[in-house]
């Protein structure tokens, strides 16, 4: 550790911005992120011509169909933005790792606010097919069956195509080793159905019950089909500027506390050294390593649930339980609830208001620090958050705290 | 009883680093990188011993056992046509933190499957040799 705070605290989230969300609106990525993209910069009190610096998650052309959104170069060209600092990519502490580069791109003076956007069309491109695994994208087979290389090569030929896959294995680990039950895991599904019932923009809204959690067909054992986000269309942007500006912005700034970057097992879905973890551990460690805030701090959670089991990892990962006391941690459900210990996915995360792609649950971290949630605010104390993106070998995290504003 | 994996294969595309572990099931062996100088088996495939950073890396033959680290019954229809088959993680027994995804075959049951012992088994799709796992006792039924 360096002596002086660290280098993200000098910047803040001056700005939010979100197109509409949903499923199958037709609309082309650029269409959507230009929506998100100008309502933040508005709301942070800027035009585009404040803006000098800009920055996506994964970046154009990565992953399936949909997944990856406009790249920085048709974004900067569509708003003729005059940038001093700009990225794009995917390698790197998961979604985070554009909020963070933007962080340290103000730190270190080569930008002064940052427009940062996640754009999906998962929904629109996949149309009804419904979710769908890894495509193939290798080459070199007879008769024109693809070939796969690198990591795919490992798990395709084994009907390990999807993500699901690769986290049902970090699941049933921890049904063997935790005792972790369906009940348990399905109040991540649960609590997050009853938040997005209080969020017009939300994918499901209507009210799940358990039985209905425990009779929904198996997609990879432990994980059925409430496990697994729903693909949708939407656009999520932020500005983040330097902390020197928070206090001219229009809206109470969201303060960067400390950022979680580590990954210090091995990058891998299936050797990682404790399965049950993955990378969230390092992720989770390395950010409390660099504040002087504690989990019990933390009034608002929004963690990661691409798969409701992700959610779970977190919640040990950031220290909020001990390892494998997640599902007892969220058992019953009054714990994560609005107004309970831990507010949890207060919009109603990923599994109910959409795959956003990490952005979205940012964005509710930001809306609540404001105390901006309407119908679903946490009551009391929303003076500090956590964000966490990821799963499996790719995870980051970003601490927030609400600036007088 | 499950699938002993899905109905097509997706098969990985051969090279010079790879191609010794993809068809090593040619004469029926499992084989890993080994490093010369420290004797750590080296999975993926590397140029270099990541513990030692030694460069004397061979191919070398392992017994073909290992243990079931975690598993998964895949009910998702990503490759059409295919009924429930069961995802494995087996560490392989002389270096347990190796570890390859794989599919359990012969598998009647989900119950006691981690910590259970197993050995390999191949199935050939062209040149490539899919090394697959079967519990040790099962095997002891319909093999030899």
């Amino acid at each position: 550790m360096s002596a002086g705070p660290p280098l993200e605290r000098q910047a803040a989230i001056t700005g939010i911005g979100q197109s509409d969300v949903g499923r199958r609106l037709g609309r082309t990525d650029i269409d959507l992120t230009i929506d998100a993209c100008l309502d933040a910069i508005a709301d942070a009190g800027l035009t585009r011509e404040d803006i000098d610096g800009l920055a996506t998650y994964p970046g154009a052309g990565t992953g399936m169909a949909g997944f990856s959104g406009p790249g920085t170069p048709e974004v900067q060209d569509a708003l003729r933005l005059k940038l001093n600092w700009h990225d794009g990519g995917a390698e790197g502490p998961a979604q985070m790792k554009a909020v963070i580069a933007a962080c340290f791109a103000i730190a270190a003076g080569a930008a002064r606010h940052v427009l940062v956007y996640r754009t999906v069309t998962e929904s629109t491109v996949q149309g009804e097919g419904g979710r769908q695994g890894i495509g193939g994208s290798g080459s070199g087979g007879s008769g024109g069956v693809p070939r796969f290389s690198g990591f795919l090569q490992w798990t395709l030929p084994f009907g390990a195509v999807s993500a699901a896959n690769w986290i049902a294995l970090v699941g049933q680990r921890r049904v063997h080793e935790f005792g972790l039950t369906r009940e348990q895991l399905a109040h991540v599904a649960l609590n997050g159905r009853r938040n997005a019932a209080l969020n017009p923009k939300a994918i499901y809204r209507q009210p799940m019950t358990l039985d209905d959690y425990l009779a929904a067909r198996m997609i990879s054992s432990p994980l059925c089909l409430f496990d697994c986000d729903a693909p949708c269309d939407g656009s999520t942007a932020l500005v983040v500027s330097h902390v020197d500006y928070a206090a001219d912005a229009p809206h109470p700034a969201c303060h960067v506390n400390s950022v979680g970057t580590a990954l210090r097992g091995r990058p891998s879905w299936d050797q990682f050294d404790d399965m049950t973890t993955m990378a969230a551990r390092d992720a989770g460690a390395s950010m409390w390593e660099r504040t002087d805030l504690v989990p019990s701090d933390v009034d608002i959670a929004q963690l990661y649930d691409g798969f409701s089991l992700l959610t779970l990892v977190w919640l040990e990962a950031l220290g909020f339980c001990g390892r494998g006391e997640s599902g007892e941690f969220v058992d019953g459900g009054s714990r994560i609830a609005l107004d309970g210990q831990l507010p949890l996915n207060t919009a109603g995360g990923q599994l109910s208001a959409g795959r956003l792609h990490g952005f979205g649950l940012l964005h509710e971290a930001c809306v609540q620090l404001r105390g901006d949630g309407g119908e679903r605010q946490v009551p009391g104390r929303h003076e500090v958050a956590v964000v966490a993106n990821g799963g499996g070998p790719i995870a980051g995290s970003l601490l927030l705290t609400r600036g007088s504003g | 009883m499950f699938a002993n994996g899905p109905s097509i294969r997706l098969l990985p595309r051969l090279d010079d680093d790879n191609r010794f572990f993809w068809t090593g099931g040619k004469d029926g062996v499992l084989r890993f990188l080994k490093c010369g100088s420290c004797h750590q088996l080296v999975h993926p495939p590397v140029p270099v011993c990541p513990a030692c950073l030694g460069k004397d890396l061979a191919p070398e033959a392992v017994s073909g056992r290992g243990r079931v680290h975690a598993y998964t019954v895949n009910h998702q229809q990503w490759i059409p046509g295919s009924e429930p088959y069961v995802i494995g993680l087996v560490e392989i027994v002389e270096q347990p933190d190796v570890r390859l995804t794989t599919n359990l075959v012969d598998c009647e049951s989900e119950d006691g499957l981690i910590g259970s012992d197993v050995e390999v088994t191949f199935e050939q799709h062209d040149e490539v040799f899919l090394p697959l796992f079967r519990s040790v006792d099962s095997s002891k039924e319909s093999n030899s």
